[in-house]
Parts: C-alpha cells; sequence; structure tokens
C-alpha cells in the first residue's frame, strides 16, 4: 500500500463504467458526465450497449458499457480509459483491453466469485492473472457495502441491490473531485418521485465517495484542467436530441409547423422520442404503422404546407426509396433522417457505420437527386438538421441527413444558441401577383430552380402533383421525350446550386502540410485529434472535414487538387473515397477504413497515417 | 331557389379525361364532382389523394388540391396530409390492388385511426393498367393472365376488412348507380373519421360484366337493397321482399307470404354502435341475399387529427413555453460567464 496520495493532473480524462446491462450504467455514466460538464469541463460520452435487451446476468452478451472523457480540447470520448469500472467479472473481461498504460481498475470484487467467473467464461479462478492484467486492480466490495448502507432503509433486496451503480458513481466522484451535491441534484431529477428510492440512492452515493475518501491512500487521484469557453448557457445534449432540436429551430425559423412521420428503429428511435414530448412546441410527431408510412405522411404533410421530416436507420431508409423518389419527382421539401447502423440487413443494429453513403446518394430508381449532409459531432446535429430543413424548404428537394450510432447517442456540452443565432428560412411562397394574375404555373421556378410551395387550402394556388413525369412549366402529365431529358437536367442542375448556398470547406490542421486527410460526418473527432497527434509530432498534416456531401462545397474539388497526397478515413470500405475519386480520375486517393461497428480510434488513424506518408 | 355556391364544373380540371370508352370510371368521376358541389366545400380547401392505378389518375381531372402519389401509399399520404392540415376536405382514391394488395397495411390502419379521410374504393376485381392480372378480390378460380388456370385463393371482401380494422362508416354503390353514388359520397364526406366507399366499377377492356350477376339493369333490383338510415329493408323490383332476422342470421322474404308482414321486416340503423349487424348486411353477396347499397355503418367516434391537434393545443397551453429556447432553458442548464 502506498503511503502518500498521489495526485495527477490531467488536460482530460477517459472513465469507462462497465456493467450488466441490468446495473445502470448508463445512469452512473450521464450522471458523472453532467456533474462533469456543470463544472466547467467539455464532454464527449460513448454509450456501448449490447442488442439484446436483456441478455442472461452476469454473461458476456450482457455487458453494457458508458465511456466519457472529461476535461479540455475533448473532440472524442476517447480511444482508450484512465479508470475502468467493472461491476463484474464479465465487464472485466469484455473491457479490460480498453485501459490505458497506467491505469486503474475498480471492480466489484463482490461479483467475482465462483459463479461468476463461471458466467462469464473464466476457465480459472484467478481473474487478473487469466487475463494478463498488469494495471492497478482496487477491490472494492460495492455490493457489500452498497447492502450495509442500505440495512436500515426497509428496502427489498433486489431495490438494495439496484443501488450498487450509485455507489460506484460516489467512489468515482471522490476519484475525479466531482461535487456530490451535483450528482445528488441528479438523482434527485431521476428518482424525485420515489422518495424512498430517492433517499437509499443518495445513501449509497455518500457512502461510495467516503468509502473513496477512506481508501484514498491507496489508489491515484486525478485533477482534471478546465477550460474557459464561450459564455453563454449551457446543456448537456445527444446528437438524437440535438437533431430534434435542430428541427424544431427550423420550424420557428419557417415558420412553418414541424411534422415527423416515423417508426421505431434503433438507433435512430429517440428523434421520434423526443419530438413526440414536442407537442409542447406545437410538433405533430405521427408514430406510423411501417417506415415507407413514415415517409409517406411526411410528404402528405410536404404538399399541405408543413416542414415535414421522417427519421430512420439504414434498413428504413432502403424502404422510403420509391416515396424519396416522389418527393424528388414532385419536388417537394422533406428532410430524411438516416441514424446509419452496421449493415446490411438487420446488421449490427446498436452499433455505428458509415455505410449508407451510396445508399442515400444513388439508392432510388430513375435519374433521382438529392441533396445530403452529414453531421460532425452531437452538438452538429443541431446545426446539419437545420441546415437539412434550409435547403430543403429554400430549394424545394429532399435532402437526407447522414447520423450515425456514435454521434446520435454520444453526447457533449452545448451552448444554447442566442435566438438571432441562426438566420430566417425562406419558405418559397407563392409570389401573390402571380396568384392574383392567375399566372402561377406549378413548375415555375425561381432563381436556385426551386418550385414555389403554396399551403395547401391557398385560393387559386389548385393544383395537381405526382410521381409521373410533369411538364417542365405547366406541371401538367408530359411524355414528350425532349421535356423529359430537361427535367432530368433541371432536377440535377437545381442540387447541383445548392452549392452556391453552403459555407466553403475549411481546412484544419497544418495547411500547407503535403497530406490532406479527408474525412465525413461523425467521425470528426477521431481524425481531429489524429492530426492534432501527428503535427504534435512534427508528421505535418491538413484535414479537411465534409459535412456536405451533395453537393460537396464549392471550393472542395480545388481543395483536393492542391495536396499531393489524399488520404480518405471513413467507417465503411471507401464510399466517399470513390465518390472522390470519379472527380478526380488522376489522382491516387489513399484509403482508411474500418468496419467493426466501433468508431475510428484516434490513435490508429494517426498511426495509419503516418505509414502512407512514410510509404511515400 | 337560392343559387348555389358551387357547381360539377367548378371542381373540373382543364385536363383531357383519358380513361377508356365505357369505363365505370368516367361515372364516378362524374358523380363526385356533383357530390362536390352539393358539399359546397370550395375546390381550394378540398383534396383529392390516389395511388397508382386506372382510378387513381383521378386527381388530375380535379381543380382541387390533388396528388397522385405512388403504389399503395395514398392512405399514409392523405394521413400526413389531414394532420398537418385539418381543415381540408380530403378524398383518397384507391382501386382493390392499390388499396387492398400492396396498400393493405395503410388501409387498415387509416381507418383503425380513423383519420377524417374519405375513401373511394374502386372494385372492380382486375388490374387494368397493368392489362388483366387478378386482384385481391378476384374470386377464387378466377382465370386472367396471372392465374391462366384459374386463381388458387380466396379474395378479401373489404367490407370485412374495413370492420375488421374497426371502421366506423362503410357504404357500398355501383358506378352505373349515380344517385346512390352521390349519396353515398356525400355522406362519406359528412361523417368525421375515415369512410369507406366501396364502389362497385366495371373495367370494360379487362373485365367486362364482373358484378354482372348483380348490376345487369333486368335482375338489379332483385339483387340488390339499398339501405337508408331509418327506414325499411324492402327491396325487389315490386318492393314486395324484405330481410328479417333468422336466429342470428338474416333471411330474405316475401312480404306477405309464409306468414311475414312488414312489421317484421327490419329497419335500417347505421348509427348503432355495434357493428353485428352492419357486418352481416355489408356481406351479403347479391346470391342468396341481396347485395346492399347505400350507407351500411355510420357511426362517430373520435378523429386521429382531431386528436393529435387537440393534444398539440392541451400540452401547448398546459407547457407554455413560446420556443425552443423556452424548453430549453426550463431544462437542466448551467452559465459560463
Amino acid at each position: 500500500m502506498l503511503e502518500k496520495t498521489n495526485v495527477k493532473v490531467l488536460d482530460k480524462v477517459v472513465v469507462r463504467f462497465s456493467g450488466d446491462s441490468g446495473d445502470g450504467m448508463q445512469l452512473a455514466g450521464n450522471i458523472f458526465t453532467n456533474v462533469s460538464a456543470g463544472v466547467g469541463n467539455q464532454v464527449s460520452t460513448f454509450p456501448d450497449y449490447p442488442a439484446e435487451i436483456r441478455a442472461p446476468q452476469g454473461s458476456l452478451g450482457g455487458v453494457s458499457g458508458f465511456q466519457v472523457s472529461v476535461g479540455h480540447d475533448v473532440h472524442t470520448p476517447g480511444d482508450s480509459c484512465d479508470v475502468l469500472l467493472a461491476m463484474n467479472a464479465a465487464a472485466l473481461k469484455q473491457n479490460h483491453k480498453f485501459l490505458k498504460e497506467g491505469g486503474v481498475i475498480i471492480v466489484d470484487i463482490d461479483s467475482f466469485r465462483e459463479s461468476d467467473l463461471k458466467k462469464a467464461k473464466y476457465t480459472t479462478d484467478r481473474p487478473f492473472e487469466e487475463l494478463g492484467i498488469k494495471a492497478q486492480v482496487v477491490e472494492v466490495p460495492v455490493t457489500t457495502m452498497t447492502k450495509a448502507a442500505l440495512a436500515d432503509s426497509g428496502l427489498d433486496a433486489k431495490s438494495v441491490l439496484k443501488c450498487r451503480n450509485i455507489f460506484a458513481l460516489g467512489l468515482v466522484c471522490w476519484l475525479f473531485d466531482r461535487p456530490v451535491d451535483a450528482a445528488l441534484h441528479h438523482l434527485k431529477k431521476k428518482f424525485g418521485k420515489k422518495p424512498a428510492v430517492y433517499e437509499a440512492n443518495a445513501k449509497v452515493l455518500q457512502a461510495g465517495y467516503d468509502y473513496g475518501h477512506n481508501i484514498h491512500a491507496s489508489v491515484s487521484t486525478y485533477r482534471i484542467e478546465t477550460e474557459d469557453p464561450r459564455p453563454g448557457v449551457y446543456t448537456d445534449i445527444n446528437g438524437n436530441t440535438a437533431t430534434a432540436w435542430g428541427l424544431i429551430m427550423a420550424s420557428e425559423k419557417c415558420g412553418r409547423p414541424l411534422f415527423l412521420g416515423s417508426y421505431p428503429i434503433t438507433p435512430a428511435t429517440d428523434i421520434l422520442h423526443e419530438l413526440a414530448k414536442r407537442k409542447d412546441l406545437g410538433v405533430k410527431a405521427c408514430q406510423m404503422e411501417d417506415e415507407i408510412a413514415g415517409v409517406c405522411s411526411a410528404i402528405g404533410a410536404s404538399f399541405a404546407g408543413n416542414l415535414a421530416v421522417t427519421s430512420t436507420s439504414g434498413p428504413g431508409l432502403a424502404l422510403k426509396s420509391e416515396a424519396i423518389g416522389l418527393a424528388v419527382m414532385a419536388e417537394l421539401p422533406l428532410v430524411v433522417i438516416d441514424v446509419q447502423r452496421g449493415g446490411p440487413s438487420t446488421g449490427l443494429p446498436t452499433k455505428t457505420e458509415q455505410t449508407d453513403l451510396m445508399q442515400a446518394l444513388y439508392g432510388r430508381n430513375g435519374e433521382s437527386p438529392v441533396a445530403v449532409v452529414a453531421p460532425a459531432s452531437p452538438t452538429d446535429c443541431f446545426t446539419m438538421a437545420f441546415e437539412a430543413c434550409r435547403i430543403a424548404v429554400e430549394h424545394m428537394t429532399p435532402v437526407i441527413l447522414l447520423s450515425d450510432a456514435f454521434i446520435g447517442n454520444g453526447s457533449s456540452a452545448w451552448r444554447i444558441p442566442d435566438a438571432d443565432e441562426y438566420p430566417a428560412i425562406k419558405t418559397p411562397d407563392v409570389p401573390a401577383d402571380l396568384l392574383a394574375s392567375g399566372s402561377w404555373k406549378p413548375y415555375m421556378r425561381r432563381e436556385n430552380l426551386g418550385r414555389y410551395w403554396p399551403v395547401a387550402g391557398t385560393e387559386g394556388a389548385q393544383h395537381r402533383l405526382g410521381g409521373l413525369e410533369k411538364d417542365a412549366v405547366a406541371g401538367s402529365i408530359s411524355n414528350d421525350p425532349a421535356n423529359h431529358e430537361k427535367m432530368v437536367n433541371i432536377r440535377r442542375e437545381k442540387i447541383a446550386r445548392i452549392a452556391d448556398d453552403i459555407p466553403s470547406l475549411k481546412i484544419q490542421g497544418d495547411a500547407d502540410a503535403d497530406t490532406l486527410l479527408i474525412g465525413w460526418g461523425g467521425t470528426y473527432g477521431h481524425l481531429l485529434t489524429a492530426v492534432e497527434s501527428l503535427n504534435a509530432s512534427g508528421k505535418p498534416v491538413a484535414m479537411a472535414h465534409f459535412r456536405y456531401i451533395n453537393p460537396l462545397p464549392a471550393n472542395a474539388d480545388e481543395i483536393i487538387a492542391r495536396y499531393p497526397r489524399v488520404i480518405v478515413a471513413e467507417l465503411n470500405t471507401g464510399m466517399f473515397a470513390d465518390y472522390l475519386q470519379c472527380r478526380f480520375p488522376g489522382k491516387n486517393i489513399r484509403r482508411i477504413n474500418k468496419i467493426q461497428g466501433q468508431p475510428f480510434s484516434a490513435g490508429e488513424v494517426a498511426e495509419k497515417v503516418a505509414k502512407i506518408m512514410e510509404e511515400n | 331557389m337560392e343559387e348555389p355556391l358551387f357547381k360539377a364544373a367548378d371542381y373540373k380540371s382543364d385536363q383531357a379525361v383519358r380513361w377508356c370508352p365505357g369505363c365505370g370510371d368516367h361515372a364516378i368521376l362524374n358523380t363526385l364532382h356533383k357530390a362536390m358541389a352539393e358539399l359546397a366545400v370550395p375546390p381550394h380547401k378540398t383534396a383529392v389523394i390516389s395511388g397508382i392505378g386506372c382510378s387513381s389518375r383521378l386527381p388530375y381531372y380535379m381543380n382541387t388540391y390533388g396528388f397522385h402519389t405512388i403504389h399503395g401509399r395514398a392512405a399514409a399520404v392523405a394521413t400526413g396530409f389531414k394532420v398537418a392540415n385539418p381543415e381540408m376536405t380530403v378524398w383518397q382514391v384507391s382501386g382493390d390492388g392499390d388499396g387492398l394488395a400492396i396498400g393493405g397495411n395503410h388501409f387498415i390502419h387509416a381507418i383503425r385511426r380513423n383519420v377524417d379521410i374519405n375513401i373511394l374504393l374502386f372494385n372492380n376485381k382486375i388490374y387494368g393498367l397493368t392489362k388483366g392480372q387478378y386482384s385481391p378480390t378476384s374470386d377464387r378460380g378466377f382465370v386472367s393472365k396471372s392465374s391462366p388456370y384459374g386463381t388458387t385463393e380466396d379474395p378479401f371482401i373489404p367490407a370485412e376488412l374495413v370492420f375488421g380494422a374497426r371502421g366506423n362508416f362503410f357504404a357500398r354503390s355501383i358506378d352505373v348507380e349515380l344517385d346512390t353514388s352521390r349519396q353515398v359520397m356525400v355522406a362519406a364526406a359528412r361523417h368525421r373519421g375515415t369512410a369507406v366507399v366501396e364502389i362497385l366499377q366495371n373495367c370494360v377492356i379487362f373485365n367486362n360484366g364482373i358484378h354482372n350477376d348483380i348490376t345487369a339493369r333486368e335482375i338489379r333490383a332483385d339483387h340488390t337493397i339499398l339501405l337508408r338510415h331509418g327506414e325499411k329493408m324492402i327491396f325487389g323490383a315490386d318492393g314486395n321482399h324484405g330481410l328479417v332476422r333468422d336466429g342470428f342470421l338474416l333471411k330474405a322474404v316475401e312480404i306477405g307470404k309464409d306468414g311475414y308482414t312488414m312489421d317484421d321486416v327490419l329497419v335500417h340503423d347505421a348509427h348503432t354502435t355495434s357493428n353485428f349487424l352492419h357486418q352481416q348486411l355489408a356481406m351479403m353477396d347479391g346470391h342468396s341475399l341481396p347485395i346492399a347499397l347505400g350507407v351500411i355503418r355510420d357511426v362517430e367516434s373520435p378523429c386521429y387529427d382531431q386528436a393529435v391537434s387537440d393534444q398539440v393545443q392541451e400540452v401547448k397551453a398546459r407547457k407554455g413555453f413560446n420556443t425552443l429556447r423556452d424548453m430549453i432553458l426550463a431544462g437542466e442548464t448551467w452559465e459560463v460567464r
């Protein structure tokens, strides 16, 4: 046992909570995150759930994890953790590989009995040796201590055991010097309606904290540096909630009510949940009978004059394809949110991937171009959901927003925007003079080639839309060959002109480097961290991250042409690389790909970039 | 007499009607124009939404808001449209293939939710636009291009599907019965909730005469019964047949024969909550019992679009947020100065 307290000062730390899926690891992790954000840390989280709702207790398949990075310059939830909390033997087995060198493991030693080891398929009775763990392991009798703390509580045994996670949380709060009061506040929010449960958890939280204090001589504690973020009011937000809120902001900014037609699907369902709650802001969120009805009801709402959205994940996007084609033909605004997960087919429903890019770009019959955008982080989901709506409405087109499980479920601290921070969205209302003179035609176009968008019920604006090819002006059915080609070209050009209406691509990292690392969507944090570490170690790398996929920002070609060595890193077999390659046939675009249902680690990206740089 | 607000012509578009000469759709379209004029909902407050098929071309011939969508999905599009813009009167036009095969799921769920839309289901028991395949309402053994040896499956009976989905309005007409068609369309539009009107329609090219055993002029009076709420269930060329109870079933009798008098003949109650008798009436097939025309069931029940709007108003008033920012600031936040 060490005699003196060892305090480590770090700019950021990563904590991984792991346990059985019934152990409440997501709750403990979330409270720790919120408390940390409240003291001024940046936070980034990664909930890692099993696909099964309730796998057998104590089994390897039932392990649930929650990783959070807190501190300064936090772009990702971290590749590996400084502190691993393992509530049972199975959790340790599944998660010890995520521990950094020099990190600390805290285990509930009461959950390492012979039967626990057997359930987790250990072959010896020495679990730490068997796993080859060299790190410091702090063995805490979490279960025993929790039971002791609640001996007089009057709660039944099962309810007592449910408080184990909060004992562990108390211990972790002590370890990182987090204020207990703040954690109590979050417990109150969670359990306020059940006073007995709240009292028990509050008691156990304090017991965990005190336990840490009493053993402090034997374990390192951490002090995390904070930075001064931009002044303002902050909240903790995950990507799916941010997406929902971005849509509401867009609805406020365009003055059209928000309609969501959706069908539950992992990992997108939280968008439906959040918008269903937001009836308090006038949102109409309809859970339809299937994915197709989700998108079709949204198309109906769009024709009626609402800002219309459907939310889904990859398999659902496949089902919606035909209807998205209808919105292309009818030239109606429609936002389609795809929170990507591992595929094909049912694939890996709870895991992240970027494998729907080609489906979003091309997965429809006929020449059927749509705009595609992709948020870079949980908080960027707000901005890009807003952008998707703005582009859809002002350009009269379907827009696909490619989020993913990693940013959808991950959370960060987010500064609440001021009321005037986002621009007004200009709805293309039919000009009154055209209506009055009766000269308006449904397929008349504005300068950006978008149609006008009358609200159904407007007198004089009755018109008929449909999936059959339309006359280029009158909008009546046309089988004329030349008209069809003209319309195909107009629909294509309409999407291309969006490039004039989106921000230009920015270069980060060392702009003068020979190497350009390209990414898109939810990998931003990991790629940025990799680029920062490469530049810090004397390997100059520039970075360009795409949030606008179709069309690309107007300066994208010029930037890509400028760099002799271009590398695209993405969580698929090279879809964005292929997309860029056909614009630069002569360029040898290199690729870094990962298709494991997991995000990149910054370390592996930096290593692979360095290797490509060494090769030539 | 007062000048009517709208004429049938006000609901007609300038597009040339492209159905085959002799198609039953022409009569239904003209009847719909007349029904709309009678309802006097202005054309700009009316929307007609269809799927794919011959009948689904109908919106192009209307001077209303119109949407010719994709195969089978009209009910879903109409649901979103009505929820988003409840002030509109919404009609859906589908055929038996569009509504009951590819669109069967949306059909039953629209009825279950009781969205306030009027579904005109044109039933000609054939796929016409694809040139003659059997449909989900074709009888077992029906010979078509895709069933050259006869089908080996049973059909849906649309009314049975409507009742299975807990429908609260069901009416039936025949394309050539112009008055009945107009009356049931008007009743459907006045009903709040999903109203299904099945129209037995003749495809003159691919299934000519499919309803002849019921609709042929010389036998129609004996094979059909027009139901009117509050009136006796009388039918027959001479008006001397009626429907009576026979245990739990219905029986057609000749009044004055076998001891049956007018007092034994049932009175139609379209508004009774129980659908037990409505189902029996709707399932009569024109053979042992006459096929029922007119409004068979018309029962008020909460409708979805109205309930959604009401809930939005109630929750908004209770929470009192004006903007997204208000709502977020009322939650868990912290300030950095």
